[in-house]
């Protein structure tokens, strides 16, 4: 917005670029070929009926579903997925938040951000835990330190995820309906959270129905449906005047369901 | 009286010297047995399919077979194949193969109870699968798999009475000799029983207490 017309070339490259991902369970072809690239600090948001394949091209990406066909790249480099060193490192770089938080149920809040500190990225315990609690401060929890999983509310679990996957520096987060799996009262404490990751140029590709928050900060809607994207654009362009039927019937569908309100 | 000197003077020190054996194999036996049950365990949940299979007919064939079938092969089998063992050698090694397959039933039941989001939490933050079994999966898995694991170490205590099968003369062994020099069966036995319901009391406080230490907070009211 500041300096217009004087971007530089690897601003306008995507950081992540991801080709052709094709999945099949037996018979059943689940992703048909799906596209995405996404630029530095961009937000797009996935939307489309349950069961149209979001989450499986989600987990694809950082190949916890390993796809039949396709191709990724980070920062312009190809992901060799079959050599286990760089997956490691890759998914170390790419964050993931899921709809049902998935904490480690044996470890505290800070426990559950040092842990893949230590163990993962070798750090000392001193610095791990201290960095560990700078992100639980930064999503609002510092307080909650010493609290175990099953002693947190849904939305500070999946507030205490977030930092987890902060803690990591990911240069992309994935997010799989992050509050979907909350009661209404707690949505918002971690749409808030997100909303600041949005501010501080994170890049993320999020499946969400909250459509407020999509039509505020996504740069783009991608609506997914049968394992295709039918259709791609601007939140106003998709939401209110989609060129595809499919698209404007699931759009004024969840308009009704999850309000205007964000 | 004449019950009382002789349940002192020849009872308890025949019975205290074999409590001392028994002792000696129990704890190696647990030991031994625990380890190699959660290393098999966790290798047919999370092993290869080399791994697995060999794991699982290990299991098939020590559950299988009767423990004294297994003691007799390991002391009076082996010698013709050239290994000696000592009784006391050839009863640990039993013990620990026997418990070491119940063990790991246990084990892999309780790993497989751990949800799977876990496991791509752990995948997603960059978790070899070897660190996330050791950091994220056993730490569960096997406070799940205790109470199990604490009823075959009571077994186990039971069980090595057959240890004087093989003329590794413990807790019963002793026993045994006693009465059958003294013909006073039913005062001999009777104490072996005590001896017994002892150590297993003890054993049974101790897992006690370990589960409560291990109990996660927010988990408490589960149980
Ligand atoms: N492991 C699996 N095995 C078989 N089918 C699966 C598996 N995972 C997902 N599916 C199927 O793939 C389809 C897409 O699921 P999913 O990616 O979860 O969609 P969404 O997140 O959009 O609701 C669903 O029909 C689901 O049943
Ligand atoms: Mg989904």
């Amino acid at each position: 917005m500041e300096s217009a017309g004087f971007v530089s070339i690897s601003e306008m490259e995507p950081i992540l670029r991801v080709e052709n991902v094709r999945k099949r369970y037996g018979k059943r072809e689940i992703l048909k070929g799906v596209s995405l690239s996404i630029r530095r600090g961009e937000l797009k948001v996935l939307i489309g009926p349950s069961g149209g394949g979001k989450s499986t091209f989600l987990q694809c990406i950082n190949y916890l579903v390993t796809p039949d066909e396709g191709d990724i790249w980070l920062e312009g480099r190809h992901i060799d997925h079959t050599h286990k060193r760089e997956l490691y490192r890759y998914r170390q770089q790419v964050g993931m938040i899921f709809q049902d938080f998935n904490l480690f149920d044996h470890l505290s809040a800070v426990q559950n951000i040092e842990v893949s500190l230590i163990h993962v990225k070798r750090m000392d315990r001193k610095p791990a835990r201290e960095r560990a609690m700078a992100e639980l401060e930064r999503v609002g929890l510092r307080g909650h330190a010493d609290h175990y999983p099953a002693q947190l509310s849904g939305g500070q679990k999946q507030r205490v995820s977030i930092a987890r996957a902060l803690a990591m520096d990911p240069k992309v987060m994935l997010l799989d309906e992050p509050t979907s799996a909350l009661d209404p009262e707690l949505i918002g404490e971690v749409l808030s959270v997100i909303k600041d990751l949005v501010a501080n140029g994170m890049t993320m590709i999020m499946a969400t129905h909250q459509i407020g928050f999509s039509r505020a900060l996504a740069d783009e809607i991608v609506f997914m449906e049968d394992g295709r994207i039918l259709e791609r654009g601007p939140p106003l362009k998709i939401l209110s005047d989609a060129k595809c039927e499919r698209t404007r019937e699931f759009c004024s569908k969840i308009t009704e369901l999850y309000g205007e309100a964000d | 009286m004449e019950e009382l000197l002789f349940l002192q003077r020849e009872i308890l020190p025949a019975l205290f010297k074999g409590l001392k054996v028994s002792i000696l194999l129990i704890v190696p036996s647990a030991f031994c047995g625990l380890c190699i049950g959660i290393l098999v365990g966790a290798l047919r949940v999370y092993g290869g399919a080399a791994a697995r299979r060999i794991a699982d007919i290990y299991v098939a064939l020590f559950r299988g077979v009767p423990l004294v079938v297994q003691l007799f092969t390991w002391y009076f089998g082996l010698p013709h194949v050239g290994i000696y063992l000592s009784p006391f050698t050839a009863s640990v090694l039993g013990f620990s193969l026997c418990s070491g397959a119940y063990h790991s039933e246990y084990v892999r039941g309780a790993l497989l109870s751990i949800k799977k989001g876990q496991l791509l939490a752990a995948q997603a933050l960059g978790f070899t699968k070897l660190r996330m079994v050791m950091i994220v999966i056993l730490p569960q898995g096997l406070r799940r798999a205790l109470p199990g694991c604490g009823n075959e170490l009571i077994y186990l205590i039971k069980y090595s009475s057959l240890a004087y099968m093989v003329t590794c003369i413990e807790l019963t062994g002793e026993a045994k000799i006693l009465a059958s020099h003294s013909f006073k069966y039913l005062e001999v036995f009777f104490a072996v029983g005590v001896f017994y319901l002892v150590l297993v009391s003890v054993a049974g406080r101790l897992l006690h207490y370990l589960e409560e230490h291990l109990t996660l907070p927010g988990f408490e009211h589960h149980r």
